[in-house]
């Protein structure tokens, strides 16, 4: 509801720690065009992927059923990823995109287990996201903007709204069955800033570089504390069922054993000359063993044990991790690394050589 | 050696989020440098930050201060509890007095003025049509009042929405092409400002989308556009309580989205100019209109009375107009918040939490306010204005601009204006106690009686030409209490695109009249005279100041009304008779 802010006297409350001000003067980086850390400000990254998410209304509208929620697009003509939800209750729903055009929606398909659903519009050429190219992964500490038709803010032609925040964790909704009552249960990201209120669910979150990283979860509160929890369904958990519901193969899945998944590493550190430590524990800290002589990393300055913190804007906590991000680099993305050497943290610029040397697909297991 | 710590990340991660003072790790200038504008900037911005509180000191909010002699803006919700009277704490430590001069209870809007010093620090406006989802905001204000020592709280984020419309809440409070922003704006920020990275005040944090969770912020707050304020500034500067706007008409989005017109008032300057049920609105404003939603965004913006710029599609063709918006809400529903029943201040309570919230042990009882002695003297109560004291002034201030017209005060006798009109034919006016006549060439001869009747559009198409001259002799020659009611309203453009001129409102009967002044020179650039309510207006436009005898007067003139030119006049003598003693019989 909204009310207006009406001032108290007397009362104090206890306000929990203050924002993350470090990140903010990164992401001020950006935003100033210094184009060290990344060439896109957070202005550019919006305009780029608010079309991409859309309004959906439908079902509800009575008591605390709200009836409007959010999806996203992900292909150009017009299948939806959304919440499953009471929304989507009717045969159809109303669908109303970033410039205002509203197409009738038909529910192609759902996954409860997975608070997955697919709605249908007839569109063509529409903005959305590729799930073969604008995904991405983010640890703790990471930047992010989640949008959203969050309280039917945003209504005709408006963009949904956009907030930010930081990955606070990234854990199993599992962990905490009985004290949170959601069909889901497996990894999420977990968000500091209150992504998840009405509204927002089926929203998506996103790499301050506009890559998607999940769906925005819905209003869960901890039956103990009474806190809420803001989650985010990571996207790799949702685009197998997402494409296999697009395509018409899906079936209920069943079981959540599909851990030993294979995928594409397209760029690995040695392709700059890098040698890292042996991946020898689960969390190997990623330092680096050796510099070939002549490689674009020796160029760049790197050094024998330097430890890795971060690729781009995600924090490197293992080998694994660094192995994850340079699998998902593009031929001639730019790449930043910020290295501890010493007592001192210095930050690498390497270019992306133009052809991959995995285009004949290689594959590895992590 | 290398020591496999798996804390290590974690820790340099602390370090990079605190860097500042830390020695261990270095950080990048530029995130130095980002860091350390950021700071100094807020510090800044921060001493024209104000904490109101109610004399009572019972309740209170924020306000920003705008200009040196201390003018602050806040909420109308936050100043409608609080009195006349308040006490504002800047972060300077000190406590000042402060007035209230202007509100506006359909934007959620009020003025106020700190006392004390002409030297206040004030925050420099910005331009909140540039601001850009995504670009960094301030919120600054007392939240949960925290600040006891007036120093405001700080909390970042993102524009998340430009040009938000919020339904009406309750009564008439409306937020029109608001900014929405994931800023944390809780209980107590009310009325504060919005600063963006330049630390230009953007806008005024007045409401959030509160839900299940209790009443702090969830992400998504709301601030009133500055650039809607500047509008209504120098209205509510004037002591008014200063109202929105309507068309005159409503419409609605059809599927094919576009806005059309549902129903039109036949009384509305829209439908004199011929905009008609079905007309499809393309832009309003100077901005496309593409949903309902957008129409109210632009409506919601503008002062009553402004005249602003429509265009529409019918059949194919667009038409241009420039419509007169009409006062949104009837006088009697603007009531001074006196006259209005006082909220209560609200506490914030857990969401499952249905007992009251504990007595603050060192709360003091409500003393009975009373207005400071030293400022007693700026507070005028007057039905229909905020504080009639401060229109007072801004009537003073315009009549100033009469000072050429000096000579005229005596002459208040037969006045005689002869010159030519454009096609060269001559024209002669004679405004007598008696009648008013216009005689234009050979045969174009126009009178209207002063004889107690009704006033008449004469000469026909003019608007009342005849009537609006005697207005500006009144003007001229008699007292401002002369007219039966005299009020400043504030500034707005000059026929909707030029300058920006101040209006001194008169009525005599169901005469109305604007005087216009130039904003920045002060001088009389012309006058709208209207006979009755839902008429086009005689608009008088001076075009150049002339001397006949050593008296100065309009040299040309030219008079419009409706969307036609009426005439251009080119005076070159002119004879004004002292006012007649009075007569004794």
């Amino acid at each position: 509801m909204r009310q207006r802010l009406w001032t108290i006297a007397g009362e104090v409350c206890r306000v929990g720690s203050l924002g993350p001000w470090g990140l903010l003067s990164v992401l001020f980086i950006g935003s100033l065009g210094s184009g060290q850390l990344s060439a896109q400000s957070i202005s550019e990254t919006i305009e780029d992927v608010s079309p991409k998410v859309v309004k959906i209304f439908g079902a509800g509208g009575r008591k605390n059923l709200y009836d409007y929620g959010s999806g996203f697009l992900v292909s150009p003509q017009g299948h939806i990823v959304t919440v499953w939800s009471h929304i989507l209750d009717g045969d159809a729903v109303t669908v109303v995109l970033h410039d205002g055009r509203r197409f009738t929606g038909q529910i192609l398909g759902a996954e409860p287990p997975l608070d997955l659903a697919i709605v249908k519009i007839d569109g063509e050429d529409l903005p959305h996201f590729d799930l073969t190219r604008d995904v991405g992964e983010a640890g703790p500490g990471a930047t992010v903007l989640a949008f959203s038709n969050v309280f039917k803010v945003a209504t005709g032609d408006e963009p949904v709204s956009v907030i930010h925040g930081v990955v606070a964790a990234r854990t199993k909704l599992s962990a905490s069955r009985g004290v949170f009552e959601a069909p889901y249960s497996g990894p999420i990201y977990v968000v500091d800033s209150v992504t998840n209120n009405s509204g927002a669910a089926g929203g998506v979150l996103t790499t301050r570089d506009g890559r998607l990283l999940g769906m925005l979860g819905k209003e869960l509160r901890n039956n103990v504390t009474h806190t809420w929890l803001n989650y985010v369904v990571p996207i790799s958990e949702l685009q197998t069922p997402i494409e296999e519901m697009i395509t018409g193969k899906f079936k209920p899945r069943p079981s959540e054993d599909d851990e030993a998944k294979v995928t594409v590493r397209r760029f690995s550190p040695r392709d700059f000359g890098l040698v890292m430590v042996p991946d020898v524990v689960s969390r190997t800290p990623a330092y680096v063993d050796r510099v070939v002589p002549g490689s674009a990393a020796e160029a760049a300055g790197l050094k024998t044990d330097d430890l890795v913190v971060f690729v781009g804007e995600r924090l490197v906590p293992s080998c694994r991790v660094l192995l994850e991000e340079f699998g998902r680099l593009e031929p001639g993305d730019p790449l930043t690394l910020v290295v501890r050497r010493g007592d001192r943290l210095e930050s690498v610029q390497l270019t992306t050589p133009r052809n991959s040397p995995r285009n004949d697909v290689t594959t590895d297991s992590p | 050696m290398r020591q496999f710590v798996p804390s290590v990340p974690c820790l340099l991660l602390s370090t990079v989020v605190f860097a500042c003072g830390s020695s261990a790790f270095a950080v990048e200038p530029p995130v130095r440098d980002a860091e350390a504008a950021r700071v100094s900037m807020i510090e800044r911005v921060a001493t024209s930050v104000v904490a109101i509180f109610a004399s009572s000191g019972d309740g209170g909010g924020s306000g920003v201060l705008i200009s040196p002699d201390g003018y602050a803006l806040s909420n109308f919700h936050v100043t409608s509890g609080s009195g006349d009277f308040m006490k504002c704490g800047l972060n300077d430590g000190r406590l000042y007095d402060a007035v209230i001069v202007g509100i506006d209870p359909t934007g959620d809007v009020a003025l106020i003025k700190l006392l004390g010093r002409d030297d206040f620090p004030a925050a420099t406006l910005g331009d909140s049509d540039n601001v850009r989802v995504g670009e960094w905001v301030f919120a600054m204000g007392n939240p949960f009042l925290l600040a006891t020592d007036f120093h405001p709280t700080v909390t970042a984020g993102i524009v998340s929405g430009v040009h938000r419309y919020q339904y009406p809440a309750g009564t008439f409070l409306e937020y029109a092409d608001c900014i929405q922003t994931d800023a944390s704006i809780n209980p107590g920020n009310s009325g504060g400002p919005l600063f963006n990275a330049a630390g230009e005040l953007i806008g005024i944090n007045g409401r959030g989308s509160f839900e299940k969770r209790g009443r702090v912020n969830i992400g998504a707050g709301y601030a009133i556009s500055i650039n809607q304020i500047k509008r209504f500034l120098d209205g509510l500067k004037g002591g008014r309580i200063v109202d929105h706007a309507t068309l005159g008409a409503t419409v609605s989005t059809n599927f094919d989205r576009e806005v059309v017109v549902d129903r039109i008032l036949e009384q509305s300057s829209a439908y004199r100019r011929g905009l008609r049920e079905g007309d499809q609105i393309v832009s309003f404003g100077g901005r496309p209109i593409g949903s309902a939603n957008q129409f109210k965004n632009v409506l919601g913006i503008y002062p009553d009375g402004w005249k602003v710029p429509l265009t529409y599609r019918r059949g194919g063709e667009r038409h241009d107009l420039l419509v007169e918006l009409r006062t949104l809400h009837r006088a009697s529903e603007m009531l001074p918040e006196r006259e209005r029943k006082p909220e209560g201040p609200r506490r914030p309570g857990k969401p499952d939490d249905k007992s009251p919230p504990p007595e603050d042990p060192h709360a003091h009882p409500p003393t009975p306010v009373a207005a400071p002695e030293a400022w007693k003297h700026l507070y005028e109560e007057r039905d229909g204005f905020a504080n009639y004291h401060f229109n007072r002034l801004a009537q003073a201030r315009l009549l100033k601009g009469l000072a050429p017209y000096a000579e005229l005060k005596s002459l208040g006798g037969r006045w005689k204006v002869a010159g030519t009109v454009a096609d060269g034919r001559t024209f002669v006016f004679t405004l007598a106690k008696e009648g008013l006549g216009l005689k234009v060439g050979k045969d174009g001869v126009y009178y209207m009686p002063l004889d107690g009747s009704e006033p008449i559009d004469e000469p026909p198409g003019s608007g009342g030409l005849l009537v609006a001259c005697d207005q500006f002799k009144q003007l001229l020659t008699r007292e401002p209490e002369s007219f039966s009611f005299v009020q400043y309203l504030g500034s707005e453009p000059l026929d909707g695109v030029g300058p920006a001129v101040e209006v001194l409102q008169t009525q005599v009967g169901v005469v109305h009249t604007r005087w216009l002044f130039h904003r920045e020179e002060g001088r009389l650039v012309g006058f709208d005279t209207t006979l009755a309510r839902d008429v086009d207006p005689c608009e008088f436009r001076i075009q150049s100041v002339g001397e006949f005898n050593g008296r100065h007067f309009p040299s040309s003139f030219s008079v419009r009304s409706g969307d036609r030119e009426f005439a251009t006049f080119r005076v070159n003598a002119a004879e004004f008779l002292p006012t007649p003693p009075p007569e004794t019989r």
